[in-house]
């Protein structure tokens, strides 16, 4: 699923499951997304000299239970540090630029770790990075809350067609797309497997800044 | 959702929703930073046409957190006390540009008619219409409940199936309590009406809810969660006005909320009144000011359910929104 931050909790997911639509591919399957937050894991921890003051922060939907699996890969690697002091979730759906271009939009939740952001590194977690636009408004909703020491950002999936000068720190896999296809990551804690799927995109879906990337 | 003119007019989907944005927004109500910039250049109206504090002060707050702009416009001192009639003030606004129109007025109906009648493109928010309905307060009535009532949390994405409510007083002039009605059945709780029987309204055995005469056999037979306490008027008691009950002492000992009733309820029992109280007439101070009051938080959540609405009715294009409803369908 794509439309990923704020799509309304009550409507259905429009899983592009591989049989009912031929043109779906899967680039990315479970062991090759555990394989790289393993490494993205690995990587914010050498890059930050250690996770004492790392805070991850996923943003609604799927990137809350990435942030949760490289919390947990950052706690594998340091004993020292804690999983509930280094995970979060940030909404951005109220400081988006496309609001008044779709539906409105289930307001998703923000929960800072215990401590807050101030003075802190904060990693956002995203599961598809395209326009840039959600990370803009991240960056905005992120001023709200605190004002961390400095800001990186890691997502699973890099498709290109940046409309803003934004570029990810920590990446799984550089996707090469064309603007109309459609970039899937399912998740098991919500879809009930791990894959990245792409697919031709459906109507009005290959513009980027919109719901879908 | 294209108004909010009605609690009879939204589902039980629609109310959850309004009720689980509302604690998203009440969460970024403790922040330092309150202010969210997501109606930035939107303009807000409010129109009143009738007295009012809180409900004015909760709409302009929330239209204000959420980066909108505020246009004030109570009938006095205004073209209306020059005898400006609803469509005239409607049209001006249109020309204004407003992009939401929050109006209360004597009148029941009137922002069905301003919705309807083709005056003005905004949304309309029903903030009390004459005996009618007053839904973002039955609203935040039920979002304070979910938030005692229902087991921890904020109850996100639940209803309030299960939850007995008393709703106590002047029934028949109250457009809180036909609001809360309404709203309550759809959300699954079980209602009693309790007042004396000048105050029922006639065809009150329609409405989906009990009506008893006597608090004290509800208290103790219905074991009510929620105690609300709705506003009894002094002037309603003289014959002028209506002659509704002899004295307000006579009042207070029936359906009055004192001590004695307070030690009657359940321990998790909450008590409610939607304000301005009339303390010694329908609360007593013990009442009003018991643990067990929920009046203040009452008002704090308003704000956040009335941001809710506005996100709801202004943020995204309502028109993709109703086709996907029914798609969804």
């Amino acid at each position: 699923m794509t439309s990923g931050p704020g799509l309304p909790p009550d409507s259905t997911p429009d899983t592009p499951s591989a049989s009912a639509d031929a043109g779906t591919t899967e680039v990315l399957g479970a062991t090759e997304i555990s394989r790289a937050l393993t490494r993205i894991a690995h990587e914010i921890l050498e890059r930050n000299k250690g996770g004492a003051d790392v805070v991850l922060l996923g943003v609604p939907t799927r990137g809350v239970p990435l942030a949760r699996r490289l919390a947990s890969r950052l706690v594998a690697v340091e004993p020292g540090l804690d999983v509930g002091a280094l995970v979060g979730t940030l909404d951005v759906t109220m400081h988006r630029d496309d609001l008044h271009r779709q539906p409105p939009r289930a307001i998703g939740r923000t929960e800072l770790p215990e401590g807050g952001i101030d003075d802190r590194v904060v990693v956002l977690v995203d599961d598809v990075l395209f326009s840039g636009r959600t990370i803009r408004a991240a960056l905005d909703a992120i001023s709200d809350v605190g004002r961390p020491r400095a800001v990186q950002l890691a997502a699973l999936v890099d498709r290109g067609h940046r409309e803003l000068p934004i570029r990810p720190d920590f990446v799984g896999k550089n996707l090469p797309t064309s603007l109309s296809e459609r970039v899937s990551v399912l998740v098991e804690e919500i879809d009930g497997c791990d894959a990245v799927l792409i697919g031709p995109g459906g109507p009005g879906r290959g513009e980027p800044g919109g719901g879908a990337r | 959702m294209r108004h909010l003119l009605s609690t009879a007019d939204l589902t039980r989907g629609e109310a959850i929703r309004i009720l689980d944005t509302a604690a998203q927004m009440a969460a970024t109500q403790s922040r330092e930073i309150k202010k969210l910039p997501t109606l930035r250049g939107r303009t807000v109206v409010n129109l009143f046409f009738e007295d009012s504090t809180r409900t004015r002060i909760s709409f302009e707050t929330a239209a204000k957190r959420l980066s909108a702009d505020v246009i004030n416009f109570s009938a006095k001192g205004s073209s209306v006390s020059k005898g400006e009639s609803l469509k005239d003030t409607a049209l001006t606004l249109q020309a204004m540009g407003a992009d939401a129109v929050v109006i209360r007025h004597q009148a029941s109906g009137a922002p069905h008619t301003l919705a309807h009648a083709g005056w003005v493109d905004s949304a309309v928010v029903n903030a009390g219409d004459g005996m009618h309905q007053h839904p973002t307060q039955a609203l935040l009535d039920a979002y304070t409940m979910r938030r005692h009532l229902t087991g921890g949390g904020t109850g996100e994405g639940q209803d309030l199936a299960g939850v007995r409510v008393a709703i106590v007083g002047d029934v028949l002039h109250s457009r809180v309590a036909r609001s809360n009605v309404q709203l309550l059945h759809t959300l699954g709780a079980h209602v009693t009406l309790v007042a004396p029987p000048t105050l029922v309204p006639v065809g009150v055995e329609a409405w989906p809810c009990e009506v008893s005469f006597h608090l004290d056999e509800v208290l103790v037979d219905q074991r009510p969660d929620a105690v609300m306490m709705l506003r009894v008027q002094r002037e309603r008691m003289s014959s002028a006005g209506g002659g509704f009950f002899p004295s307000p002492l006579e009042y207070t000992r029936g359906y009055g909320l004192d001590a004695r009733r307070l030690g009657m309820l359940s321990e998790r029992a909450i008590v409610m009144h939607p304000g301005p109280m009339n303390r010694g007439l329908e609360i007593s101070a013990e009442a009003a000011d018991s643990p067990r009051a929920v009046i203040v938080e009452q008002v704090a959540n308003g704000v956040a359910v009335r941001m809710a609405v506005l996100y709801l009715l202004l943020a995204g294009d309502v028109t993709q929104d109703s086709q996907q409803d029914k798609a969804g369908q």
